[in-house]
């Protein structure tokens, strides 16, 4: 058995102040060991426009090897550009993740466009890194994941994994825009595409983890981690209406496999849930597990998903 | 080559449409019968906000054009769900007999913030012989990519030695051509493939049809035929700005030829449909359909106002 002990917040973007390209949130951190920091990528707003509407930037924090509360260095600038005209990257680059490929760091990230019947869509991108990770150039003007069929709308939330020489890239896909007091609410579930060399994805077509609280239950940042033998999940879920708030928000969930397509989902055993009192109080989200000096931290965020910054907790115990 | 007119066959405005339709026989595309011929064409309602809604209808003719048997009295296929690719429209489907079903390969349209409108391929399936039309999925089967960053549309499906062909269009740039103008979109003709016309590939080509109007030529609807050994494409294409009204900038026809289906060689001596003063096709000549009849090669288009006020029909003779 283990438990996560909460360690308490390592990033606040309000600490930081005069950026035209970060006001608020820090969502989604990604992990990337360099040889003198942890970098940790993560997904900012500036201030909304005159109509109240976000765009989102991916950008990092490097933290101290040895004190990973200590911040060394924030990025200059946004990572990536927001798309042209017309592309599906417009208006946001949210959220990334990112993975080491020989001597490059690839990033995958969701591109968000305007709708007018609903107020968004979203389709995945790619970009790569020649500088260890200091700036991405985007593979082109497109979406490398995109709707089909059985997932019409909302290609979002990627995580890129390497496994046994495959390409694995979990993310979420929308199921259905669901009007809840006059105002539509996206469905979403987690899914699974597969690679040999990280351009051309099949998508396995399946739900990855069982829905329980309700069947509408939305479900975020499948982030998977290998360790004793075993796959493991950590996720995020909430109600998909009036999930504003303590009662329905998100909560993180957990989920074991041997294969990486079939899953248990075991949330009393690895989730994390919400503190008692505090930035983490009412919600819990976008979990991210990651190895550092012997020992496993999870970095997520808190109240209002991440507007106020991300925290770690540590394993105690082992994954098993 | 050369056409020989036949002239406009359907008025939308003479008939009475489904859904509180009353202009608007778009890109007319056909279904042969033993017995008669079905062209399936995208008309427009209005929804609430005074924006078009392209759906899907169709008008069955005798087999020499020469009276209209009947014309659908409901929706063909309905239009998608809340947030989804073809929400509001459906324009053009391209149909193609498959065993007992019929499967229609779609366009679907959806509305956007910056841009006017986003589109993808659907696919749908009919086990009435063209009637009603079913989805399969909520999502399109061919839509945006790496190399297809938007607007993905206008499919026509044929199958050659028992791989299916598509034809489709995709768009390469959104453009604002003048500071007081609206975005306007360039597209051309791409080209997939598939073992089942479910599942499609995409040809890795950097542009399928060659510009004639330099590279803001925005090429549409493309349709292929075979005739004896060789492979002709009809399809139609404009100046990408003050399109609309201007003479000279519209749609006019193209055609380009093929020996093997990968390279195309456009036709210089583009295959004009005359016209005089006055004719319903003289501003504007567009969505040709181009299909085999007892022997014989028609092609279907629309002439001004981009086919507000019917099609019509020509022979081909060579």
């Amino acid at each position: 058995m283990y438990s996560w002990k909460k360690l308490g917040k390592v990033f606040n973007p309000r600490d930081f102040n005069g950026l035209n390209w970060m006001k608020d949130f820090a969502q989604a951190p990604s992990t990337l060991l360099k040889n003198d920091c942890l970098r940790v990528y993560f997904s900012c707003r500036p201030s909304p426009d005159d109509k109240d509407q976000f765009v989102s930037y991916s950008t990092y924090v490097d933290l101290d090897l040895d004190n990973l509360f200590k911040i060394k260095n924030l990025a200059k600038s946004p990572i990536l550009k927001l798309g042209g005209l017309g592309e599906f990257d417009e208006f946001g680059t949210y959220p990334v993740s990112v993975i080491r490929d020989k001597k490059t760091v690839r990033a995958f990230y969701g591109g968000w466009t305007r709708c007018e019947s609903v107020p968004f869509n979203v389709a995945i991108g790619s970009a790569i890194s020649y500088d260890d990770g200091d700036s991405f150039e985007k593979v082109g003007k497109g979406p490398i994941l995109s709707y089909s069929q059985d997932e019409p709308f909302v290609i979002s939330g990627p995580k890129i994994r390497k496994f046994n020489n495959m390409w694995y890239l979990f993310y979420i896909a929308g199921r259905k825009w669901k009007i809840v007091k006059g105002r539509p609410e996206p469905v979403y579930k987690i899914r699974l595409a597969i690679s040999k060399d990280a351009n051309v994805w099949t998508k396995i077509n399946q739900d990855l983890i069982e829905s329980r609280i309700e069947e509408d239950e939305a479900q975020a940042s499948p982030d998977v981690f290998y360790d004793n033998n075993k796959y493991h999940m950590f996720f995020c879920y909430r109600y998909s209406s009036n999930y504003r708030n303590h009662e329905r928000g998100y909560r993180i969930g957990y989920a074991t496999s041997f294969d990486l397509i079939n899953w248990i989902r075991q949330d009393e055993i690895g989730g994390l849930d919400v503190s008692d009192s505090g930035w983490d109080s009412e919600m819990v989200s976008y979990p991210h597990v990651f190895k550092h000096n012997e020992k496993t931290y999870m970095a997520y965020l808190g109240n209002g998903v991440g507007r106020y910054g991300f925290g770690l907790a540590e394993l105690n115990g082992t994954l098993a | 080559m050369k056409f020989k007119k036949l002239g406009k066959i359907f008025d939308p405005t003479e008939h009475k449409l489904p859904l509180n339709c009353f202009e608007f026989a778009q890109s007319p595309q056909t279904l042969v019968f033993d017995d008669f011929i079905r062209v399936y064409f995208s008309t427009r309602e209005q929804d609430s906000k005074g924006k078009f809604l392209s759906h899907i209808a169709f008008v069955d003719f005798t087999k020499d054009f020469s009276k209209i048997i009947q014309i659908s009295d409901k929706p063909v296929i309905n239009l998608g769900k809340l947030g989804t690719f073809d929400e509001h429209g459906i324009f053009p489907m391209n149909v193609l007999q498959k065993g007992n079903l019929v499967y229609g390969y779609t366009s679907g349209w959806s509305r956007r913030h910056s841009v006017s409108v986003e589109t993808s391929i659907g696919l749908v399936v009919s086990k009435n012989r063209g009637l009603t039309f079913d989805r399969i999925g909520d999502g399109p089967i061919l839509t945006s990519s790496l190399s297809d960053p938007f607007l993905v549309g206008d499919p026509f499906v044929k199958i050659i030695d028992d791989t299916y062909h598509m034809w489709y269009i995709k768009g390469t740039f959104w453009k604002q051509f003048k500071e007081d103008y609206q975005p306007d979109r360039i597209y051309k003709i791409a080209h997939a493939t598939s073992n089942d016309g479910v599942e499609w590939t995409k040809t890795e080509i950097k542009q399928l049809i060659a510009d004639k109007l330099g590279s803001d030529e925005s090429q549409a609807l493309p349709s292929v035929v075979q005739i004896e050994n060789r492979f002709h494409m009809f399809f139609c294409f404009r100046e990408s700005f003050d399109f609309r009204n201007s003479h000279g900038r519209g749609y006019r026809i193209g055609h380009a030829i093929s020996d093997d289906l990968k390279t195309w060689t456009r036709d210089n001596h583009e295959t004009f449909i005359e016209t005089k003063e006055g004719d319903w096709d003289r501003e504007m000549q567009c969505y040709p359909h181009v299909f085999e009849l007892e022997n014989q090669i028609f092609i279907l288009y629309n002439g001004n106002h981009f086919g507000r006020y019917g099609f019509g029909l020509c022979k081909l003779e060579y």
